[in-house]
């Protein structure tokens, strides 16, 4: 870019300047130094098509898609879940109706357990969390009047329960299983060291996620098998630097696994997509999402050697940062998740939820997710940033820090290898370690003073009444969900359901693949719970390491 | 006289799986020199109490962010009642709503650290606390 005699000049005249002692540089949350002033100097080995390329094509850098926004936006994706399934309904089509382009849902915790809403340990959790999904009936009844073969669904599920009941919904609209697009996270590695959410150990996990992969490959040609998710193990406390490497990490896993099934590389490998976090340090997130994709390209062909560029492409949904929300000051949440969501878009996001205000209290109210979707399309129609691809491209800071970021997590990524690769790391809690130290870093920093939080550590009004119109979920939903659970288990085919639970115990005890069995199973109305004590007893239980 | 160490049992009710904060807040506990027991997840009253009991804890902290909060405390303060434990502190956080505090508090549960609480208010507490009952 420079010649190496205007690279010498302008390194001297940097020096002269006193710009090259930075030894008081503040460092980001994942440790990186950041200089008072970047020059070409700090990209002085800069490569336009080994480090930057064209978007669209290797090493993705500047983006996954040829046209980016200026083709198609980011889909606007809020995520939606709670009560019963009526309610949940209810939330998707007003999310709809003010302007989101594609679906996200998320069970309650007894569902992601695979509990049914009447067993004890669901008690006081049903609809909490999320949407209580016990049967094929509740899948109906949250996704009636939406079309689905026109818009794509995430859905924020581990296990084939929930997809195939998805499945048998589609089935009976009469919609091709090819023409369907959404996404099942489908993530082992996030539900075991990230948001912790397991039915079965992380080994029978990765097998029954692998089903999916298997079915979707032959089946499912515009389905994400799998949302390899960075964003749990940040929220849990985890740098930026160790969010990437924790996730591709969790990728070649996966990649592996597809493989040892019999799989061809870039048969499937296209379709395994990413989640990562959006937080507050706007230009170290942004360059984290450039530096994902390169280094997800390099890994790819270093390690499979791929062969179909697809294969190397990087494509990820973003959630900005919960753990960012303040119950203090309120509103202030607005301006971060603004922020945050900039720093999706300017990092070339496919996919965007944008948290509501009122978060760090309940699940968001109405008024809330409006402001927050609002905030999307304001990025998206006002700010002109959609214009241009990759528009930070080129500046000596982005790149320099762009490289950083991906020479430290590929040097994570090699120490997880050392450990025996993700799943080895997380059954040795050797992420879930670094996850805790590094959170617990970061809250001594907050209250330090280091790290500044406007309203809580700085300008914090000590009188402040924290009490607002929060969203309440009335314990009468949980009865409403229990009084659909026995409706079902009473009306019915008794025979048929055990007949459909046996068949599936057998395949699973035969190390088949699940899926087909599952849709059988629960077409015939069988319930989480009876899938998820189904799993347990086929492959055991899985209890917290603990610290 | 040497003053004894602390013991805090920070527990994880329920089926929520976010650990951040009850992790957090045990290793704060323990570098401010107490005996910590962090119970893991998916802890039910019972194991709670339990655990409580076995471990002769001073006091015990539930860490809660699935808005569970307040049908949990009640169950755990009602077991240690019941098992006539009621000398342990029962305090906890998470998500948990000023109104919610309020009506937790008038229940009988001692403290409740909402989002924005730093661990050094629960160590400041629970010092003041037990300094005042010795």
């Amino acid at each position: 870019m420079f010649d190496k005699e205007k690279i010498e000049a302008i390194k001297l005249e940097t020096e002269k300047e006193g710009f090259i002692d930075d030894s008081d540089s503040p460092l980001t949350g994942s440790g990186i130094p950041i200089k008072r002033l970047y020059v070409p100097v700090d990209i002085s080995r800069f490569d336009y098509f080994e480090d930057l390329g064209f978007p669209g094509k290797p090493p993705f850098t500047r983006g996954v898609y040829n046209e980016m926004y200026r083709k198609q936006l980011w889909t606007q994706r809020q995520v939606c879940g709670y009560g019963t399934a009526e309610e949940t309904n209810e939330r998707l089509r007003l999310l709809n109706k003010i302007g989101q382009t594609g679906l996200n849902i998320v069970p309650d915790t007894p569902t992601i357990y695979g509990l049914d809403s009447d067993d004890p340990l669901a008690e006081g959790e049903v609809g909490r969390e999320g949407v209580a999904i016990d049967s094929l009936e509740d899948m109906r009844d949250m996704l009636e009047g939406i079309p689905l073969d026109e818009v794509s669904i995430s859905i924020i599920y581990n296990y084939p329960i929930m997809f195939c009941m998805y499945l048998a919904v589609v089935e009976e609209r009469g919609i091709p299983l090819a023409d369907l697009a959404g996404t099942l996270q489908n993530d082992t590695f996030t539900i075991t060291a990230g948001a912790k959410a397991w039915i079965v150990p992380p080994k029978a996990s990765l097998k029954l996620s692998t089903d999916v992969v298997e079915f979707c490959t032959k089946y499912m040609p515009r389905w994400n098998p799998v949302s390899l998710v960075g964003y749990h193990y940040r929220e849990a406390g985890c740098t930026a630097v160790q969010e990437i490497a924790f996730t591709l990490s969790s990728g070649i896993a996966y990649v592996e696994a597809g493989l040892l099934r019999g799989l061809k590389v870039d048969e499937f490998a296209p379709r395994l997509s990413f989640f990562f976090d959006a937080h507050n340090d706007f230009f170290e997130e942004i360059c984290k999402f450039r530096a994902a994709r390169r280094l997800w390209a390099r890994l790819m062909r270093e390690r499979f050697n791929v062969q179909d560029p697809n294969s190397m492409r990087l494509r990820f949904h973003t959630q900005t940062a919960g753990c960012s929300l303040t119950a203090q000051q309120p509103l202030n949440n607005i301006v971060r998740t603004t922020i945050q969501a900039l720093a999706a878009v300017l990092g070339g996001t496919q996919s965007l939820h944008t948290n509501s205000y009122d978060e760090a209290l309940a699940l968001p109210s109405e008024e809330a997710v409006k402001i927050a979707l609002r905030t999307q399309q304001i990025i998206a129609y006002e700010s002109g940033i959609p214009r241009t691809i990759d528009p930070l491209a080129g500046s000596f800071f982005v790149e320099a820090l762009t490289n950083q970021i991906e020479s430290n997590a590929r040097e994570l990524i090699e120490k997880i290898d050392q450990v025996g690769g993700m799943l080895e790391a997380v059954g040795k809690n050797f992420v879930q370690r670094q996850i805790t130290e590094a959170g617990v870093k970061q809250q001594q920093r907050i209250e330090s003073g280091e790290e500044k939080v406007v309203g809580v550590n700085i300008f914090a009004e000590p009188n402040e009444n924290l009490r607002m119109e929060i969203m309440k979920i009335p314990l009468e939903l949980e009865q409403k969900q229990l009084a659909r659970l026995n409706k079902i288990r009473r009306e019915r085919d008794e025979n048929k359901t055990r007949r459909a639970l046996n068949n599936l115990e057998e395949v699973a005890r035969k190390g088949l693949n699940t899926i087909e069995a599952t849709i059988e199973a629960v077409k015939a109305l069988a319930t989480t719970g009876e899938i998820g004590a189904l799993y347990r007893r086929v492959y055991g239980n899985y209890t917290d390491p603990g610290l | 006289m040497i003053k004894r160490k602390l013991r805090i049992l920070i527990a994880k009710p329920g089926l929520d799986g976010h650990d951040r904060g009850a992790r957090t807040v045990a290793f704060a506990l323990r570098d401010a020199g107490m005996e910590v027991i962090y119970s893991g997840l998916h802890q039910t009253p019972e194991m709670i109490v339990n655990t409580a009991l076995q471990e002769n804890v001073d006091a015990i902290g539930l860490s809660i962010l699935s808005g569970a909060h307040m049908t949990i405390f009640p169950k755990v303060q009602a077991l240690l009642k019941e098992k006539r434990l009621d000398n342990i502190l029962l305090f906890g956080g998470g998500v948990i709503p000023p109104e919610d505090v309020q009506r937790l508090k008038e229940q009988g549960i001692d403290e409740i650290f909402p989002p924005g609480s730093s661990t050094q208010s629960i160590i400041n507490y629970l010092n003041e606390t037990f300094s005042k009952s010795q």
